[in-house]
């Protein structure tokens, strides 16, 4: 159990990544992006490809994230430039990238666990530090000695990476470019009006939102050991679970709360699916039906507690209004010398 | 600068919906010059082209035939976010001239970047700081202590004030004032009209107004200009608005036109 747990949170962290492009897409720039569903596979496959061909798991990691950056600009583009609606520029770019993967990757899987990948170069850096068999004796002294993961490295290496992409993320989103990318968002006609491309800005929002899902797509295909041309389906689905997840449990007050929200709800959003696996009658496959059940509850649930307050509140203000009126008060409002 | 012109539309003509039953000439080879310094006041009915001679001006719609001529460059085919170089708008609609999740001092630097290229160094700065708040005391709403807040929380007086604040305070070779208070209530419109008249002044700015209000067109500005059918019918100078009141622009109205002056939402006081 604990075991399961422990990798979810691990996935979790790799996913948030992922998630932050989405919130970059879906809430700042207020673009509902279906690209992601082929850019994260693009990031794996452009990664998996390089890796097998003898790149460096770094560069190969990063040549991911730059395909996938031009995965973005072209839905930006397609959408600004081809005067395409935002959701159809979306679909058509993840079909098109369905293909440009196949392409990519010469076959519909390309296997990784003979080679070196960047999960296998931590594993091994992170072993010659010798804190795993320090968190052993230290988890075994306290009784807990069943729960012991493989390895911490991969978590640890993972959450420092994430918070560093989620601290420039806010740092970014500060600076004068990412004030107008989230005025783009927010009212277009008026960062228009003050002299700002908003054409560029949604080409360049969306890229960096898609290079972020591409780096998770190649960061996820390193750690399963495999890159698959279906690895993408409902990766939209998922980012959108965990920002609103996360909006939910932390709020969105600012940006560093916001983004802090994206990653806690990545990593929630894991841990929950983990747990209804674990229900007898639910199966693997049932994975995208359980995700679209969360999304749904964590859009609608909200609401309606919402609605519940208003309501109870309203009916409290009622009592206190009738209450006032039985010990005597009448129709006529109080003059304002009487207040 | 003065006497310098600074605007200059030649012949403007704008068709909509043509070679359709709804063909409409929203702007019939309309002439008008701006000098530095020049506030113009603009009325006129509805559908008389106001609105698209804003639009005209700043370049959310290109004209089918005529010039657009801003400070000596002709901008005809510019687009909107290279001409915003030039050009401060204030809308009529308070929540259109601000983004409403971002905080005052946000909206206030996105502003700031109106006449230089966006890098990538911090938008809001400490020395920006203190030169927002010292620009948002000119309002007197006591919005230099809450530099913070999201304008999404002010009252629609206050995001229409921050507007007009964000639209100037770069100093515009051209400010266009697009009915600006016709969506406030009477108390919130005299404040902003106030404000548009002492921060004119400040920046001495070049400004066009467009107002349904026909007492603000006589109060401000030194020139006043009326539509009607896309054309200019009557133009006041300086000397000639100071003997105008609203009655005589009525019977202007009905003396050029034949008709009355048609228009719902026409204010005559």
């Amino acid at each position: 159990m604990f075991t399961a747990l422990f990798g979810s949170v691990e996935v979790g962290v790799i996913y948030a990544i992922m998630a932050l492009g989405v919130y970059l897409s879906f809430r700042i720039l207020d673009f509902p992006d279906l690209t992601v569903d082929g850019s994260f596979v693009t990031g794996g496959a452009t990664a998996a490809v390089l890796i097998v061909s003898g790149v460096s798991p770094v560069l190969a990691t990063a040549a991911g994230l730059g395909a996938g950056f031009l995965a973005g600009c072209m839905t930006g583009i397609l959408n600004t430039k081809g005067k395409i609606n935002p959701i159809l520029s979306g679909i058509l770019m993840m079909i098109a990238l369905y293909s440009i993967n196949l392409r990519i990757m010469d076959k519909p899987n390309i296997p990784l666990l003979a080679e070196e990948t960047l999960m296998t170069q931590i594993t091994s850096w992170w072993q010659g530090l010798g804190i795993d068999s320090l968190m052993e004796g230290l988890l075994s002294s306290v009784g807990l000695g069943n729960f012991i993961p493989a390895t911490w490295g991969i978590f640890g290496v993972m959450l420092v990476l994430t918070f560093v992409i989620k601290k420039l993320v806010d740092l970014f989103l500060k600076t004068e470019i990412g004030l107008s990318l989230r005025a783009v968002g927010d009212n277009t006609g008026m960062v228009r009006s003050f002299s700002a491309n908003t054409d560029w800005l949604k080409v360049l929002g969306l890229g960096i939102a898609n290079a972020l899902v591409a780096l998770s797509g190649a960061l996820v295909a390193q750690y399963n050991g495999f890159s698959d041309v279906g690895m993408g389906i409902g990766m939209i689905v998922i980012g959108l679970a965990s920002v609103i997840i996360g909006e939910a449990v932390i709020g969105n007050a600012t940006i560093v709360r916001a983004t802090l929200a994206v990653l806690i709800g990545a990593i929630l959003y894991r841990l929950i699916v983990t747990l209804a696996l674990r229900v007898e009658f639910l199966e693997t496959g049932d994975m995208k039906l359980i995700t679209a059940i969360i999304v749904i509850f964590a859009l609608v649930v909200p609401k309606l507690v919402d609605k519940q307050k208003a309501k109870s509140r309203k009916k409290k203000r009622a009592e206190q209004l009738g209450a006032a009126s039985a010990n005597g008060g009448n129709q006529v409002a109080a003059a304002k010398s009487d207040l | 600068m003065e006497g310098t012109r600074l605007l200059q539309l030649n012949q403007i003509y704008k068709v909509f919906y043509e070679g359709t039953p709804d063909e409409k000439i929203a702007l019939n080879q309309l002439n008008l010059q701006l000098n530095a310094g020049d506030f113009v006041t603009v009325i006129g009915s509805n559908g008389a082209g106001k609105s698209t001679l804003m639009n005209i001006i700043s370049g959310n719609i290109f004209p089918d035939h005529g010039h657009v001529v801003i400070n000596g460059t002709n901008m005809s085919s510019m687009p909107e976010h290279k001409r915003a170089k030039r050009i401060g708008r204030v809308f009529q609609n308070p929540l259109a001239g601000t983004a409403p999740t971002m905080t005052i001092e946000e909206n206030l630097a996105l502003a700031y970047n109106r006449t230089k290229p966006r890098t990538l160094q911090f938008g809001v700065t400490k020395k920006r700081r203190d030169f927002f708040r010292e620009q948002l005391e000119i309002l007197h709403l006591g919005l230099e202590d809450r530099l913070q807040a999201k304008v999404g929380l002010l009252s629609g007086g206050e995001r229409q004030a921050l507007s007009l604040l964000m639209a100037t305070f770069t100093k515009p070779d051209i400010l266009l004032l697009d009915e600006h208070t016709a969506a406030l209530d009477p108390a919130r419109a005299d404040l902003i009209t106030k404000l548009t008249k002492e921060i004119v002044e400040k920046f001495q700015l070049t400004t066009l107004m467009v107002t349904h209000n026909m007492q603000q067109a006589l109060d401000l500005g030194n020139r006043l200009i009326m539509m009607d059918k896309g054309q200019i019918i009557f133009e006041a100078n300086e000397q000639e608005k100071m003997a105008l009141t609203v009655e005589k622009l009525l019977s202007e109205f009905q003396r050029i036109r034949g008709e009355a002056l048609s228009s719902d939402r026409a204010l005559l006081v």
